[in-house]
């Protein structure tokens, strides 16, 4: 039997609409599964299916060969014996330990010896060195949710679940968790499932992509892909970025930065430790047309190209034009009509380099 | 001020405390965390001494322990004696009228800890009886204080089931209440009053320790 992770349940909430989701997906040993949806499309749910925390009326849960709920069978596998870490969005810390004692927690099983040395492994690996007697009070956020993490991580689970792991925090330091974190799971060399909204975190982190909205799972795949070619119009709306191409930054200057995708090159603005490969990612609405020849404009990227796609989206169309790479921008109906668009005409596109957002491929 | 009455009635309080300590614990565990639509029968029983004339609960604990009783006749011929007018069946009976007084406040301690905080010590392997001991009990110590005191400061005062089930028994049976009782019907005011000024400052003292220990815990009634 192939190592998998089989998820298949219906639960229904009083008032809400009910949660009836499926997906399958091989596990390798650092496979990283983004369960991507707004809020209140039901990946927390199935998060917490998954850690045993929730039953659905329903379903199967499987992972690689061991049965965790099969609701036919009246198998029922407690989160205890699921041998899983979960971590909750506000991390749960225990106020009554320390750090050491909050990481030493799960430890139980190992001897006085081993799980001394097992937190002091933890300590090391998430920069938590003189902070072992603090309690989860006296620490930043960052600081919480690294510790948090070193719990969960501590008695070495074979599948981590972490409910929107940097939601909880500022914009610089989710900025600079969000890297940290990618590495941390590529070194833990453990099979992750991680729930977001945010679509940066789920290119950053994520290998597999699960996109999910009003209680269904839309699409999964590759995360690039999901967001650059989006199964339906569901799907693009809930992921929001319909443009991701992989490029590589050339040269940062003066708060710009220079991009190559391909033949062509893009203005961006500047983001401290990318490296050197990246996604550009490019909103549809940030984009802007114009006849090929157009005179100057503010926006820094010019790139001319052939339509290649025109989808209606009622009131907006949704353009995709072939300019070395495909590029999406949703325009009004009106402004279709008045520029004379159809496929294969050639047409300017541009946007400011501001709209062009760089993430981290590391 | 008789001291034989006050030493009873300690001896009797902290015991009572003690036992409610062991025996409410696991009640207000499940009532804290039960989901049996039928819980509010459960907590409706156990509330029930907060309402009872202590006469009536006091009368039937008698006659259930009393040698007509199949409890009474079993307890009578285990020990050589029947339980009523004895200090383990006025303790017996403290007990049972203390529950509340100690279940409530450690229930409400229990559902105030974070079910977060609960579901983390699951998923990191804890079964359900470590996580009660490693977790939620040292995050409801100021519950427990409060019920302890709550009981040991509501047996102090207990008047009507000492006296059905217990009577009124010099070094044995007759506690300060009692005793204050005592004095007023032999019109010794004087040695009544200072009894009852005696038993005054330590139930205050007694609050006073609760209150000042947990601001937010309104301590009879689970706040919901």
């Amino acid at each position: 039997m192939a190592a998998e992770i089989i998820v298949e349940v219906t639960k229904t909430f009083s008032g809400r609409t009910p949660i009836r989701a499926g997906f399958r997906y091989p596990v390798e040993a650092s496979t990283v599964l983004i369960l991507f949806g707004p809020s209140g499309s039901g990946k927390t749910t199935i998060l917490r299916s998954v850690a045993g925390l929730e039953w659905p009326e329903e379903g199967t849960i499987q992972f690689v060969s061991r049965v965790w709920l099969d609701t036919r069978s009246r198998i029922k596998v407690s989160p205890q014996e699921r041998h899983i870490s979960y971590m909750a969005q506000d991390y749960a810390l225990f106020p009554n330990y320390s750090v050491a004692g909050n990481i030493a927690y799960g430890l139980g099983e190992l001897t006085l010896v081993e799980r001394q040395k097992r937190v002091q492994e933890m300590v090391e690996l998430f920069h938590l060195t003189g902070l072992e007697d603090a309690k989860p009070r006296e620490l930043s956020g960052g600081q919480q949710q690294r510790v948090a993490l070193a719990r969960a991580v501590a008695p070495r689970p074979q599948l981590l679940l972490l409910d929107e792991p940097l939601s909880a925090l500022d914009a610089p330091t989710r900025a600079q968790l969000r890297g940290e974190l990618r590495g941390l799971l590529k070194q833990l060399a453990l099979p992750s499932i991680i729930v977001t909204h945010d679509w940066a975190e789920a290119l950053t982190l994520g290998d597999v992509m699960a996109v999910m909205h009003e209680g269904a799972i839309l699409q999964v795949g590759a995360p690039q892909e999901v967001f650059s070619r989006p199964a339906n119009a569901d799907v693009a709306r809930v992921v929001g970025v319909e443009t991701v191409v992989q490029g590589t930054l050339i040269e940062a200057r003066e708060g710009l930065a220079t991009v190559r995708v391909g033949e062509i090159s893009l203005t961006a603005v500047a983001v401290e430790n990318v490296g050197s490969d990246v996604f550009v990612c490019i909103r549809a609405e940030d984009v802007t047309l114009e006849p090929a020849g157009a005179g100057l404009t503010s926006a820094r990227n010019h790139l001319v190209g052939t339509v290649s796609a025109i989808t209606s989206l009622g009131a907006l169309a949704r353009v995709t034009i072939e300019c070395g790479f495909p590029l999406v921008a949703v325009i009004t109906r009106s402004a279709l009509t008045e520029l004379g668009l159809t496929v294969g005409a050639s047409v300017r596109a541009s946007f400011k380099a501001g709209s062009a957002h760089l993430i981290s491929r590391q | 001020m008789n001291w034989i009455a006050i030493w009873v009635t300690f001896k009797l309080a902290s015991l009572t405390a003690a036992a409610l300590l062991v025996i409410g614990l696991p009640i207000a565990y499940w009532l804290a965390y039960s989901t049996w639509r039928w819980k509010f029968v459960v907590e409706s029983i156990v509330a029930l001494p907060l309402v009872l004339p202590p006469t009536v609960l006091g009368f039937y604990i008698l006659v259930a322990i009393g040698p007509h009783s199949p409890i009474g006749r079993f307890y009578a011929d285990l020990v050589g004696h029947p339980l009523p007018f004895t200090f383990e069946g006025l303790l017996l009976a403290s007990i049972l009228y203390s529950l509340p007084f100690a279940v409530q406040p450690f229930a409400t301690a229990f559902e105030q800890v974070d079910r977060k905080l609960i579901e983390a010590s699951w998923t990191l392997g804890l079964s359900k009886v470590r996580t009660f001991f490693k977790l939620i009990l040292p995050l409801s110590t100021a519950g427990l204080i409060t019920g302890a005191v709550l009981s040991f400061a509501h047996t102090l005062g207990e008047f009507g089931v000492v006296l059905m089930v217990g009577g009124n028994i010099e070094g044995v049976t007759r506690t300060v209440s009692i005793d204050i009782y005592d004095e007023v019907q032999a019109l010794n005011y004087a040695g009544a009053a200072k009894t009852a000024a005696f038993l005054l400052v330590i139930s205050y003292l007694v609050l006073l320790l609760v209150y000042a220990m947990n601001r937010k815990v309104w301590a009879v009634w689970p706040q919901k």
